[in-house]
């Protein structure tokens, strides 16, 4: 018996042995850079630089495509300690606590807002990115980062409906289209709080950005009619939800539309005419960084036109690096879907940080949405509480009236 | 004995489907040659060779299993050296140490994470810097391991018999060999659950590793779950099945052991 299972063992390992030898080193890590000899400054000092990033947000070296972080380590003697994360939110809570130490972060556009508002990044020395040259013109002094002192955009993109042509025949032109009747159980929402308002409001044809207590109570009473129509409320499972058929319309990114199109031709993508969100993800030095200047290094290194382009290759949404966007295949630089038209951008409003006040008040509002205008009691937790307490009390009452009991016989 | 009824059988292979169908699916999607889990487009080992090209994972993968290994290790001596302790308390003192034991368990787990780091990033404060990182990590993991051994061993130190190790004293046994010769032998299999218990659970955790992993050391659940953003890679199904196929296998190789090792004791007996 034992003897088989080793056997088994074995067996098990050589294959596992054999499919990881066999496969051919495929990561490249030889990339052409504008100026080898800015890089060799901290070559052989044992610097680690801690960046951190969304989750499958950089090339990394699979199907051929660059390796950038071991580029980058091959050419500068810096290592990289990569790590992830998944939600603004939580980039910002961990940054906060205080637990950690970034050199690098790649928060999206109101999250850089908020973060300068806060006073949580180090100005950057532009002078150390002379890559930043290559960033488009229409890219510099955006509206998250007013003086550009803060941030390099990395990435940008746009919201639109993706939807099945199978399903959907009409032309797409408008938000209306999540709220048609038609289409009741086949539509997906998003479940961020900031990405469904921003449709509801821009469908009211108020602003993304609105303070306003009044506009947004419309747009939450406009998602809560939407609320019957709606399949589910997602993110990712958008992707295997489109691509199995399993509903007919739904908002997401631009990047991500491409991927999912590329698969299941009968998915398309549109761009409703109210306008939509325009989205930027762009690299900052958080306050509190150690290494300062290698982090300028690096952000310098991820505006190299070969690097950004196996970038956007890998990531699919849109780059504001015009050298990259040369160095794209025809096919990429040429949608529309990835590069919008011009009167499409001009609509497109970016997100800017809200107050206090009306974070708390989206927040609210979409708990409401959610929930179904089931409010919240406020004494139900205290009531919750003391309800546990009695109830615990009251089973270790019972079990000694019990226990004396028994003791009685 | 009375016959088994076809509806209680089925009932048997239902709760099982609804256990095992998600693992399968999982698993035939790690072959899939598609990304997405909606199409099947042909067999392919091709996420297996790109999950072993894919350092991010690999590395947190390894992260994890140190972390997970250092943890129940010492959570395992820890956690015998206080059940014995424990066992050895009058009534009301023990009640008052087991309540605290179950503390860390009943709590939220959100709720021991965030203290934690609290307690790290204030202990920063007086004993200088440090960064949040492997020993915060290992020492959290420490914390909220030590229970599950502790309520592995109790049962089996009361179940043994006090007077064995007595007896050992008496027939000439040292303390110290009576207890690695009387004692550990008899609650072994109650360490070894809260051995494996503990590793389990280490392995398993996000919350309390989101909060004191620090910048540098990320662990497999956190990588994961960065990953829902965009969408989730097959890579990950063709780790989960690289994982289930090995815990299935130790698993086998334990309970063979286990009943040979019963099949002989038995035989023993039979024969004694």
């Amino acid at each position: 018996m034992k003897k088989r299972l080793k056997r088994l063992l074995a067996c098990t390992l050589a294959l596992a042995l054999t499919v990881i030898c066999a496969s051919p080193a495929m990561a490249t890590t030889e990339v052409e850079v504008t100026d080898p000899d800015y890089y060799t400054k901290f070559q052989g000092q044992n610097i680690t630089l801690n960046v951190y990033n969304w989750g499958e947000y950089i090339s990394d070296g699979s199907d051929d495509s660059l390796d950038v972080n071991k580029a980058f380590e091959e050419l500068t003697g810096i290592k990289v300690n990569y790590t992830t994360f998944d939600t603004n939110e939580s980039l910002y809570a961990k940054l906060r606590s205080g637990g950690a130490s970034y050199d690098i972060i790649i928060p999206s556009d109101y999250m850089v807002s908020k973060m300068i508002q806060e006073d949580m990044l180090e100005k950057l020395d532009f002078s150390q990115i002379p890559n930043f040259q290559y960033i488009d013109e229409s890219y510099v002094n955006p509206d998250y980062d007013p003086t550009n002192e803060y941030s390099v955009p990395y990435t940008w993109g746009t919201v639109g409906i993706i939807y099945n042509t199978n399903l959907v025949t009409e032309p797409v032109t408008s938000w209306d289209i999540l709220w048609d009747e038609d289409y009741a159980g086949d539509i997906l929402m998003f479940s961020n709080s900031r990405d469904a308002f921003g449709i509801a409001l821009k469908k009211l044809g108020y602003s993304m950005n609105t303070e306003d207590p009044d506009e947004l109570q419309e747009a939450a009473d406009l998602l809560k009619e939407q609320k019957p129509l709606v399949q589910a409320y997602v993110m990712d499972q958008i992707f295997d939800k489109m691509q199995g058929g399993e509903a007919a319309l739904a908002p997401y990114y631009a990047g991500d539309a491409l991927t999912m199109i590329a698969d299941s031709p009968e998915l398309a993508f549109a761009v409703p005419e109210e306008g939509t969100n325009i989205f930027f993800d762009a690299i900052c030095i958080p306050k509190g960084a150690k290494n300062v200047e290698a982090a300028h290094m690096y952000i310098n290194f991820l505006c190299e036109p070969e690097v950004a382009a196996a970038n956007i290759e890998y990531i699919c949404y849109s780059t504001p690096n015009s050298a990259a966007y040369e160095l794209l295949d025809e096919e990429t630089a040429n949608s529309p879907i990835s590069y919008p038209p011009q009167e499409i951008l001009d609509k497109a409003e970016a997100f800017v940080n809200l107050s206090e006040d009306t974070n708390l008040l989206l927040e609210s509002l979409w708990t409401e949405v959610l929930t179904d205008d089931q409010s919240y009691n406020t004494w139900a937790m205290p009531l919750f509480l003391a309800a546990g307490i009695l109830f615990s009390i009251g089973v270790n009452v019972a079990r000694r009236i019990r226990k004396k009991k028994e003791q009685m016989y | 004995m009375r016959k088994e009824r076809w509806y209680s059988k089925l009932y048997v292979w239902v709760v099982m489907l609804f256990l095992y169908a998600p693992i399968f699916v999982l698993i035939a999607y790690s072959f899939n040659a598609n990304k997405s889990r909606g199409k099947w487009t042909g067999f392919t080992l091709n996420w297996y060779n790109e999950l072993f090209h894919n350092e991010l994972i690999i590395q947190s993968l390894i992260n994890t299993l140190i972390v997970a290994l250092f943890a129940s290790v010492i959570a395992t001596v820890l956690g015998t050296a206080a059940a014995l302790g424990i066992n050895g308390m009058k009534k009301r003192s023990r009640a008052l140490v087991m309540n605290l034991t179950y503390m860390p368990i009943i709590n939220p787990e959100i709720v021991t994470g965030v203290s934690l780091m609290l307690l790290f990033v204030s202990a920063r404060a007086i004993l200088g810097e440090f960064e949040l990182g492997f020993v915060t990590l290992l020492l959290a993991h420490i914390s909220f391991c030590t229970p599950y051994v502790i309520l592995n061993v109790l049962p089996k130190l009361r179940q043994m018999d006090r007077f064995t190790y007595e007896a050992a004293l008496d027939l000439g046994c040292s303390p110290r060999m009576a207890f690695f010769k009387v004692v550990i032998p008899e609650i072994m299999p109650g360490i070894t659950a809260g051995f494996l218990m503990a590793l389990t659970y280490s392995v398993d955790d996000f919350i309390i590793s989101y909060f004191n992993s620090g910048s540098s050391f990320q662990t497999l659940p956190i990588t994961i779950y960065s990953m829902t953003r965009k969408r989730l890679s097959p890579e990950i199904n063709a780790l989960s099945t690289i994982i289930f196929a090995v815990i299935l296998l130790i698993l086998l190789l334990v309970n063979i052991n286990g009943s040979r090792k019963e099949r002989a004791a038995t035989k023993r007996r039979v024969e004694g």
